[in-house]
């Protein structure tokens, strides 16, 4: 029986490993694991009034209505899922810290990894080029076919 | 009176940029000596003229003379006279002004210091410098002018904004102007270069200390406004992926691509053509990032003055001399001689490596700042770059320890790591004890901190080999290491640096412990680490311009004493705003973090108590970094014997 | 054509520029979210009458005719600022206006209604402001347009001003009045 609250208290350690700067003491969930969900979707939230926070981070009352609500829903029992889908019907993609993954957004998703292989594609070219670019001289071309008579004659 | 000086000082200070952006470029084309000499004592007028209008509005200030409108706007006669002072840079209008200043400050050391540049160039290094100057004295004179009166003048100002109230302001922006400002001699110099037509190593050599010195402010800028937002802002985060912290970083990673990648021009005479585009870029993203924070087009909280019209018109700037600067490269560039060849693994092919991985990280940054431009209905925040940019720059400092052992143009890797053995075992050591450290925290962190380990056993690796630590008798080594060239000193020192910020990243974020409680005089709370507070209460105080609500609590560490901690609620009357002070007790491994909350309906007043392991880490590792790039500029190899260019190219008589 | 990779960041940065000015010129607020609920139909709500008063309003009382809802408080200033613009499209114009009191003293409200006006059809009060999170409100005020049929066609964050009124919202009212 002892075990049952080790696991939620190390849930809990797990969960608040970013800590949340605003969530008030009374606002948290009895439950250690609800809360520790609770705690990591909060942090994929964004504050609509604030600049840059996330619910979890903010003062305002907007985040700690809207932390309310999560906690509610969860404690509803729904899953992780269904709470990010009640938020952003109402508020939209925008609300998300995390964009979503979407046609509108495979550049921003997918960019870097197109830009890194873009990059070492035009490193590469360019020696490539560089290396054809350079072509012997007269002087070097006899030079080398002396050299090459050299190694033909026994 | 002093105010309208100001103003004349200001618009003298336009025309002698006008006189320094023409004059010596037309005297270098006609190699004219009387002209180009004309630059050197139009940068130094220029730089006393803004003095003397910096000057100016600090004493507005100081004097609290409110029939100037930025004072009266952002003062009050109330205030603290440090915040007095600050404060002249705490808003656009006088930030513009030490932007302007530290513009002028570095074409006079320029002018000053640059004996050993040839006439030519230096002449067209501080016609761009002045060119800069032009742009940003006309932006500030037509739209931003902070000797502006009030007529009537107001009995008392309105107060600055109290989150800026702080010892941090005082350092922060001036720091981060030093490094932004800085990057434009990079970019004066590249420009220069291109219009000579040459680049070459002695030309890397003169750029190198002054990017080094833009860069290492930049850095201890940066460090400081996290530290700032970490203590101000009441919540013990240290980085926010927030759009301005965005704009500082960009420079900063471009600037330190830029310094690797000027290293081959200098010793190997390659990736020229790289470098000039590089030092462009940067310059730019300071331009990018100083528009970004006046313009209004983004939210932040570091947001000045939200003002279309100056956004257009440093939009404006920004495409006339980064774009002249990319017009020039499109014609100049493809004629610059190709440089020496490398194998793919050498010490040439890290750099390479070092620069696109930090380039597309960089970009990357961008993308995501400006993406909810193109997009409205997306918003991009921290879990965006963890994802992207943490991936892009783990490899950075892997490769990082591995690129300094790798000889030139053809390195032996399999040499190198079996140098690097030791370094190897120790990671593996310190990766272990983190895991055992933690049982059951996340598995990042001992990964994490596998990688800062590496970092600094690496720098100690590079030292170790140059000296030849153990192969031969000790004191040997130790007068070896007396004579190392102080920037192989710099280059570990900023590496190592690098690693010790970064463990304070890591432990800090994966292994903080936060108690959050409701508190009644008497009651006491264990925190981590030994560490547990007890509550005292709360009485209410004052401040010279605002009243407190200020907790008093004793930490304790295993149950003795160790400090008295008093965070508080303030009201801001004139302002009109709440702040909390944090209180924070820092030690060499971690902070204690406290603040208070709201009193509860029952008296019980909400408190939130962290343990942030490591975090000081974070600013030391940056200081050290700063201090390696100190290090390596006085160097003197920097200063003196910088090879002139063959004479023979210099006597070319004029037509 | 060798030359192209060297014009590359010219045209990039031409390119953006001039995409940027555009967003700076075209006076977009940035802290302006698009509803997410635009072309969806009102969530349903119901709300309690302020005390004294029968009203109260509900998602039901809302189709027919197009229809304005304002969200306001009597704590919030630019409600203060945007109060005569209601008022106007409210008692001269002839436009259904309902109301949603956010997180507010009811007794505060009432005088505050007193002391500027009250152009309102009907007003419920959303105490906890559950239903205007429900609406995807996230300030005061804000005013919806809804439609004959009861969806959300526009939604506007922050004080309405007369301009607005006269670029957007009159003739959105005209178009969907047909």
């Amino acid at each position: 029986m002892i075990w049952r609250p080790a696991l939620a208290a190390l849930l809990l350690a797990l969960a608040l490993a970013a800590a949340a700067g605003a969530v008030e003491p009374e606002e948290q969930l009895a439950d250690p694991a609800l809360e520790a969900r609770a705690r990591e979707i909060g942090q994929e939230l964004r504050c609509l009034v604030c600049q840059n926070q996330s619910i979890d981070d903010s003062d305002a009352d907007l985040a700690r209505d809207l932390r309310r609500i999560v906690r509610e829903r969860l404690t509803a029992g729904d899953t992780d899922d269904q709470v990010m889908a009640f938020v952003t019907a109402r508020y939209g993609d925008y609300v998300l810290l995390r964009p979503p993954l979407r046609a509108g957004t495979l550049a921003l998703w997918f960019g870097p990894v197109v830009l890194l292989v873009a990059g070492i594609a035009a490193i590469m070219l360019r020696r490539r080029r560089r290396v054809a670019a350079e072509p012997f001289s007269a002087e070097e071309d006899r030079r080398l076919a002396q050299l090459l008579d050299h190694e033909k004659a026994p | 009176m002093i105010p309208e000086i100001g103003h004349y000082a200001l618009v003298l200070a336009l025309l002698l940029a006008v006189v320094q952006a023409t004059l010596p470029l037309w005297g270098a084309a006609r190699h004219h000596v009387g002209l180009m000499a004309i630059a050197e004592p139009a940068a130094m007028l220029q730089l006393a003229a803004i003095l003397i209008a910096f000057v100016a509005l600090t004493w507005a200030y100081v004097a609290s003379d409110f029939s100037v409108a930025v004072v009266a706007g952002n003062s009050h006669s109330a205030k603290p006279m440090l915040y007095k002072v600050t404060g002249v840079w705490g808003n656009h209008e006088g930030s513009m002004l030490l932007w302007v200043l530290i513009l002028a400050l570095f074409g006079a050391a320029v002018a000053q210091f640059g004996s050993n540049l040839p006439p030519t160039l230096k002449a067209r290094v501080l016609a761009v410098q002045g060119t800069i100057g032009v742009g940003f004295l006309a932006f500030i004179l037509l739209t931003s002018n902070p000797f502006l009166r009030l007529d009537p003048a107001p009995l008392d100002g309105q107060d600055m904004n109290p989150l800026l109230q702080d010892p941090g302001l005082a350092i922060h922006p001036p720091f981060l102007y030093l490094g932004y400002v800085g990057f434009s001699m990079a970019f004066s110099f590249a420009v220069a270069a291109l219009i000579e037509g040459q680049v070459d190593p002695a030309w890397a050599r003169w750029v190198r200390p002054w990017t080094l010195a833009a860069w290492s402010f930049l850095t201890i800028g940066i460090a400081l406004g996290s530290y700032w937002s970490y203590y101000e802002l009441g919540w013990g985060g240290w980085w926010f992926w927030d759009p301005v912290e965005n704009a500082s970083l960009m420079p900063w990673m471009a600037g330190t691509a830029l310094l690797h990648s000027a290293l081959v021009v200098e010793k190997r005479d390659a990736l020229k053509s790289w470098t000039i585009l590089l030092a462009f870029l940067t310059f730019g993203l300071s331009l990018v990032g100083t528009f970004l924070v006046r313009s209004g087009i983004i939210i932040s909280v570091h947001a000045f003055a939200v003002d279309p019209a100056r956004g257009v018109f440093i939009l404006l700037l920004l495409a006339i001399m980064i774009g002249g600067a990319f017009a020039l490269y499109a014609i100049r560039a493809p004629r610059l001689k190709l440089g020496g060849f490398f194998a793919p693994v050498s010490r040439e092919g890290a750099l390479v490596l070092n620069n696109l991985l930090i380039c597309t990280a960089t970009v990357t940054v961008f993308t995501g700042t400006l993406y909810p431009l193109l997009d409205e209905t997306v918003s991009v925040g921290a879990p965006y770059y963890k994802l992207t940019f943490v991936p892009l720059m783990a490899p950075v400092v892997a490769a990082m320890v591995i690129a300094p052992l790798l000889a030139w143009k053809r390195g032996d890797l399999l040499g190198v790591l079996g140098r690097l053995k030791f370094a190897a075992v120790g990671t593996i050591i310190v990766m272990l004890a983190a895991l055992w450290l933690r049982v059951g925290g996340p598995v990042l962190a001992p990964i994490g901190i596998a990688f800062g380990a590496w970092a600094i056993l690496g720098a100690a690796t590079q030292i170790a080999e140059r000296v030849r630590l153990f192969r031969i008798p000790l004191s040997d080594s130790l007068s070896r290491a007396a004579g190392l060239p102080r920037s192989a000193w710099g280059t570990a020192f900023a590496h190592a640096g690098l690693g010790v910020a970064l463990l304070g990243m890591i432990a800090s974020s994966f292994w903080s412990t936060e108690r959050l409680e409701l508190a009644k005089p008497g009651d006491r709370f264990d925190i981590a680490a030994g560490y547990s507070v007890e509550f005292d209460g709360v009485h209410v105080t004052e401040g010279p311009n605002y009243e407190a609500r200020k907790g008093a609590l004793k930490l304790y560490h295993d149950d003795s004493l160790v400090a008295h901690l008093a965070p508080e609620k303030r009201f801001y009357p004139v302002a009109r705003m709440r702040t909390s002070e944090v209180a924070i007790h820092t030690t060499a491994i971690g902070d204690i973090y406290a603040a208070l909350g709201e009193q509860q309906a029952d008296g019980r007043w909400s408190l939130r108590l962290y343990h942030h392991p490591l975090v000081p880490w974070i600013w030391g590792g940056a200081l050290i970094m700063a201090f390696g790039g100190a290090l390596s500029l006085s160097d003197r190899r920097l200063r003196v014997g910088v090879p002139r260019r063959a004479v023979a190219r210099a006597v070319r008589s004029p037509a | 054509m060798r030359r192209l990779p060297f014009l590359l960041p010219l045209l990039l940065l031409a390119a953006m520029a001039v995409w940027i000015c555009g967003l700076l010129l075209s006076g977009r607020d940035p802290h302006a979210l698009p509803s997410a609920l635009i072309d969806k139909p009102l969530p349903a709500f119901a709300l309690a009458a302020l005390p004294g008063r029968s009203d109260g309003v509900a998602s039901t009382d809302f189709g027919g005719k197009p229809m304005l809802l304002n969200v306001f408080a009597s704590w919030c200033v630019p409600c203060l600022t945007e109060h005569p613009v209601i008022t106007k499209l409210g008692q001269e114009d002839g436009i259904p206006v309902l109301a949603i009191n956010y997180k507010d003293n009811p007794a505060d409200a009432l005088a505050w209604l007193r002391r500027n006006g009250d152009p309102y059809l009907r007003i419920g009060a959303d105490a906890d402001g559950r239903t205007a999170i429900n609406l995807g409100v996230y300030g005061v005020p804000e005013t919806f347009v809804i439609d004959k049929a009861g969806r959300i066609r526009y939604r506007h964050p922050g004080p309405l001003t007369p301009d607005l009124v006269d670029t957007e919202i009159r003739p959105l009212l005209a178009e969907l009045a047909k």
